[in-house]
């Protein structure tokens, strides 16, 4: 049995890539080490994903990071959730969707295959892992809910009204999306990964063109990735303003709702008006950027921020007298700050329990790296919590929207007479709920051979089911809604 | 049989089918005053008889493993209900039937229609019935109580358990304010609130199956059973708002002696002060979260210490009165 290997004594002194990753082909000896670093908290597992003949784990140190290769034999390699159980679901992901075959993995039931892939049908029973107690009795919710939201599956085991535990099962919304994009042009590819998960999609395409900018060596015009910030922070506007305004709702605060929809809308509208769609779809590509933004575009944008100013501001007075409200939020729902850290959970969820991370501060991104802007935590962890940093970066995000708009400068926004290439690539992008993992991999013809896409969403969604936990069940959607985690990227 | 009791009968009868013909009005107005401070347009006020109407003609689908009592529930509910709301005296004191209108047998009705409603939330055997027939006994144990402690107070104050009897004695004497009597109109408006699955208790707008009381329960109802039992909670909302009304605001309500123009008179006056409360209702709705589940009781506890307090204080007032 190896010990625990930090990753910063592995990597140090070696050059990063283009991307900032260092890659390193590793040992199952090795690689076993660097899973027990992941579970002793010396890196942050950020994925596991396989690629061909190999697995490979993306690690977060610091300030390094690194893609670490580990060759399979027969389909076969050392389980990383054996060692870290936050990498349980993808692995379970990864034997469903490559048939690869994580020696150890404490739980091999499938994860995104429900039995329903042609050619591999099964009679898709599930086996809930059992509870018992006396007094216990099973609620089931969904796939189909009332509500118009995705679709995912909630057991419930409850005791009365407290919740005992709660299971998930997703994978309702699964795509096929790497098989979708193997062979695929970077144009086609880059729509595609535009719809992993629709409600992020300028940080995903973002993901991507800059893990295809990373593996072909491609420059982006300067002007280009002020536009791709814009973009993404307003994603990132609209999305925290419309969730604050549904969690309120889910507590009955309707009014809240109706403010926050209309200031959404309103941002739509002038997404639409600058860009030419409504949520920035195919704007973001390999390259630069699809649309300019012209300078009566600037002043809608800059209305539209007093505009957004002025609504937060009256969000927050509203949320701070109303005890009725608050009543429901603090101490609902709570994450343990160690649970955040374990499964280094991104975006809002890590943030309210006291996870300093963002892609955008701490593995800086052009044009993040010339940035000033606050990285806020709170500690409670609870939805009151979540909420309170949405609003905390509804604050930053219009300071940085006004930045970026000063700093255009007139010029080209995407680069042209570019070469293909074979060649590999990944990023980490900051998406409104968290940091977007995306791995390219290209063929000679500079057409996709792999891609990999690891949302927020999958070391948050375990963290719903022990957020909720002693909890009541009639507080289940208030808790979701503050994790607002994605259905459609994580089933990919 | 004289012209009087013609007359009589046909009072009695304006007002069973008044309240009938007002329930989906009152519901209309309170959604339209939630939607216009939501700055939406809302559905057309007569938007209550059209969703009766659409749920009448559409088909009843009934779960197989449904009982008789899943089927029966409805109809009885419904008459329960109509038979209750009929009761509470609306434009009129001394009708035909203001013998029975007796506030306790106002609270054995609407209780009988309660546990059917319970009963038929279970039957199916879904989880969410189960919850919210759970739920809904957890509310009803403390506010039963609370209501009986109400009635009570108003009994002793006006001397009698009839409505109309206490009803009267309003008229009569208006400035009587009394803290007895304050401390029983915050109580009754917490059980009215409680009993009608409004916010803060319920959310009767909800879509979220985890968070639902009464909603919960009629999950598994369609066609004319849930148009039944909708009208039902239509119909419980004009009880509970013509109790109020009848008991803490009966002026312009037609003594039993008046003719046909008093009794016009009174109808007008209802209806405007039905309509005003249900604009209340919304805008009450509107500016305040729902609870958790658990604070439920602290909430309508309240409503049972005010009631306790209430009859406590209007003991011994009247013992230094006297």
């Amino acid at each position: 049995m190896s010990a625990a290997t930090p990753l910063n004594d592995l990597i140090a002194g070696r050059a990063p890539d283009r991307d900032g990753y260092v890659r390193l082909d590793v040992t199952p000896d090795l690689w076993e080490s660097l899973a027990r670093g992941c579970a002793a908290g010396l890196h942050d597992l950020s994925s596991v994903w396989a690629d061909g003949g190999k697995v490979r784990m993306a690690l977060n140190g610091d300030r390094q990071r690194a893609i670490v290769s580990l060759q399979t034999e027969d389909g076969a390699y050392p389980s990383v959730a054996a060692l870290h159980a936050p990498a349980m679901r993808l692995e379970r992901a990864l034997r469903d969707l490559y048939g690869v075959r994580p020696l150890g993995l404490p739980d091999e039931r499938p994860w995104l295959d429900h039995g329903r892939w042609p050619g591999r049908e099964s009679d898709g029973r599930y086996a809930f892992l059992p509870v018992e107690g006396e007094g216990l009795h099973q609620i089931p919710v969904g796939p189909v809910h009332a509500g118009i939201i995705e679709p995912g599956h909630f057991r419930f085991t409850a005791n009365g009204e407290t919740v005992v535990r709660l299971e998930e099962r997703l994978g309702y919304v699964h795509k096929g999306v790497h098989l979708l994009l193997a062979g695929a042009d970077l144009e086609h590819g880059a729509r595609i990964v535009g719809r992993i998960s629709g409600d992020s999609t300028v940080a995903y395409a973002w993901a991507f063109a800059s893990a295809v900018e990373a593996a072909l060596g491609w420059s982006v015009p300067p002007r280009a990735l002020l536009l791709r910030a814009i973009m993404a922070e307003l994603e990132r506007l609209s999305h925290h303003i419309s969730d604050v305004g549904a969690i309120c709702n889910d507590a009955s605060v309707i009014t809240m709702n109706a403010r926050c929809m209309l200031q959404r809308e309103d941002m739509l509208t002038v997404a639409k008006a600058c860009f030419g769609h409504r949520m920035m779809m195919d704007r973001v590509v390999p390259g630069g950027v699809a649309v300019d933004l012209s300078s009566d575009g600037v002043g809608r944008i800059r209305s539209l921020l007093a505009r957004l100013e002025a609504t937060r501001a009256e969000i927050l007075r509203v949320y701070d007298s109303m005890p009725s409200l608050q009543d429901r939020t603090v101490t609902t729902g709570i994450v343990r700050p160690e649970l955040a850290q374990q499964f280094a959970a991104g975006g809002y969820v890590g943030r309210a329990s006291g996870r300093a991370f963002d892609a955008r501060k701490t593995f800086a991104y052009a044009p993040y790296d010339r940035l000033d802007f606050d990285l806020k935590t709170r500690g409670t962890g609870d939805v009151d919590a979540r909420l309170l940093v949405r609003m905390d970066e509804i604050v930053e995000s219009l300071k940085l929207v006004g930045v970026l708009l000063d700093r255009l400068e007139p010029g080209a926004i995407r680069s042209t007479a570019l070469s293909l290439q074979a060649g590999e690539g990944a990023a980490l992008i900051e998406a409104f709920r968290g940091d977007v993992f995306m791995d390219v991999r290209l063929d000679e013809a500079g057409r996709i051979a792999h891609v990999h896409a690891r949302d927020a969403s999958w070391f948050q969604w375990p963290l719903l089911e022990a957020a909720i936990e002693g909890n009541i069940v009639a507080d289940f959607p208030l808790c979701n809604k503050s994790f607002n985690c994605s259905y459609s990227g994580h089933d990919l | 049989m004289t012209a009087e009791f013609v007359i009589q009968l046909l009072a009695q009868g304006t007002q069973m089918f008044m309240v009938l013909l007002v329930a989906p009005l009152a519901v209309g107005v309170v959604r339209r005053v939630k939607a216009l401070l939501m700055r939406r347009q809302g559905a057309p006020l007569l938007q209550g008889y059209r969703d009766l109407s659409k749920l009448l003609h559409k088909e009843s689908v009934v779960a197989d493993s449904a009982s008789w009592l899943f089927r029966a529930a409805p109809s009885l509910i419904f008459a329960l209900t109509w038979v209750a709301a009929a009761l509470v005296p609306s434009f009129a004191s001394g009708l035909m039937f203001n013998w029975a209108a007796d506030v306790v047998a106002l609270v054995a009705l609407l209780g009988a229609a309660r546990a059917l409603l319970a009963l038929a939330g279970m039957d199916v055997g879904t989880s969410f019935g189960g919850l919210g027939s759970s739920r809904e006994m957890m509310i009803a144990t403390l506010a039963e109580p609370a209501m009986m402690l109400i009635v009570l107070t108003l009994a002793l104050a006006a001397g009698t358990t009839r409505l109309a009897g206490v009803a009267d004695f309003f008229i009569a004497e208006p400035l009587a304010v009394r803290v007895s009597l304050a401390l029983s109109l915050i109580a009754l408006i917490i059980v009215a609130l409680a009993e009608n699955a409004r916010i803060p208790v319920d959310n009767p707008t909800t879509h979220l199956e985890l968070t639902m009381v009464h909603e919960a329960m009629i999950l598994e109802y369609s066609g004319r059973h849930l148009a039944l039992i909708e009208a039902a909670s239509y119909l419980k909302l004009v009880l509970y708002l013509s109790l109020l009304i009848c008991l803490f605001a009966p002026f312009g309500m037609a003594p039993a002696t008046a003719g046909l123009g008093g009794w016009a008179i009174g109808l007008v006056a209802w209806v405007a002060k039905l309509l005003f409360g249900a604009a209340l209702l919304g805008v009450w709705e509107v500016s305040i979260a729902k609870m958790r589940v658990f604070r439920l009781p602290n909430f309508v506890g309240v409503a049972f210490v005010f009631g306790f307090l209430a009859i406590l204080l209007a003991f011994l007032s009247r013992g230094v009165v006297e």
